[in-house]
């Protein structure tokens, strides 16, 4: 272990390692010792007093794609924000106003969003 | 060191190992959580390599994300497995003809694949020393100036994805009922109060 970065990492590989053990012995446990007598009846998926007449897994709704895609978009906008944000003292005016421009191109997007109502869920 | 050698062999089965769950697995849904396996093993394999930040990108974006984005396009889809299964075997031979295609480009590019000598110097000491800087910092000291037209370009296709996103799947409904508060706020008394004399014995 000899770079440092790695070092500062080794918390959470222990923790990681921790909580792997903890679930994997929990799984485990419960399989062994508790009575497995399963049926037809008790595997079958529970829908309150009825026969359970469809599958989950139903058609979502093209808004909700919207709504995730705008997601993503803004979490990149403040992606890119972090290492401005670390190196803002080195990059001076220049690096400054290149990311006022990008926000600046961003907002534009933003307030096109808003006016069409894209950000209203009816 | 041993554990560091440790951490990647378990990081890079856990990753191959899902990543052949990912086109294995029959339900799409447990693909897509496979996939996200895959991401947060990868990110483990970009912290061994010392690129921290983009470890931390990868799990806020693919994962926190895109990741989501696939869940919602498999459950968009509406898939039938049953019918997905059936044209199977009529399609194995284009498609395994289409695959070997792709293998021979592969080998033919990974073969002829000649790395410059000063590359791997390079590689092994980065300017700014890794010590120096962190990874976020050194990032951002030359992709806001050195590299300003692919960080403007990167902005402009944000903006593309947004439009275009919004373009393809917004469309208005018919019939829905909202609240204007400038139509309501805007409303005449003599528009909508009428104040009638009702005869005895006799209806409006």
């Amino acid at each position: 272990m000899s770079n440092p970065l790695l070092i500062e990492y080794l918390p959470i590989i222990i923790f990681l390692a921790i909580a792997v053990g903890i679930a994997s012995a929990m799984l485990i446990a419960s399989l062994l010792v508790a009575k497995q007598n399963p049926d037809s009846e008790k595997l079958s998926a529970y829908e309150c007093g009825f026969e359970p007449f469809a599958d989950a897994r139903s058609k979502f709704d093209v808004r909700f794609y919207l709504v995730a895609i705008l997601f993503i978009i803004f979490d990149l906008e403040v992606a890119f924000l972090f290492p401005w944000a670390v190196a803002l003292g080195d990059i001076g005016m220049f690096g400054f106003w290149s990311m006022m421009i990008f926000l600046g191109i961003l907002t534009i997007g933003f307030i096109y969003e808003w006016k069409k109502g894209a950000l209203e869920w009816e | 060191m041993l554990l560091t050698g440790i951490a990647f062999y378990i990081f890079a089965a856990v990753l191959v190992a899902a990543a052949v769950m990912v086109i294995s697995a029959k339900n799409p849904v447990h693909s897509v959580l496979y996939l996200i396996v895959c991401f947060f093993n990868a990110a483990g394999l970009f912290v061994l390599m010392g690129a921290e930040f983009v470890a931390m990108i990868l799990v806020i974006v693919y994962v926190g994300a895109v990741a989501v984005l696939f869940l919602f396009v498999v459950m968009m889809l509406d898939i039938n497995f049953q019918e997905l299964r059936q044209g199977f075997l009529q399609y194995l031979p284009i498609g395994g003809l289409i695959g070997l295609v792709l293998a021979i480009e592969l080998l033919l590019i990974v073969g002829t694949w000649v790395i410059a000598p000063e590359t791997s110097a390079v590689a092994a000491a980065p300017s700014p020393a890794i010590d120096a800087v962190t990874n976020t910092e050194a990032l951002g000291r030359i992709m806001y100036t050195q590299y300003v037209y692919a960080f403007q370009a990167s902005g402009l296709i944000l903006l593309v994805a947004m439009i275009g996103a919004i373009v393809l799947t917004l469309r208005s409904r018919e019939g829905v009922r909202k609240q204007s508060i400038t139509q309501q706020v805007q409303r005449k008394r003599e528009e909508v109060l009428a104040v009638r004399k009702v005869p005895t014995r006799g209806g409006v």
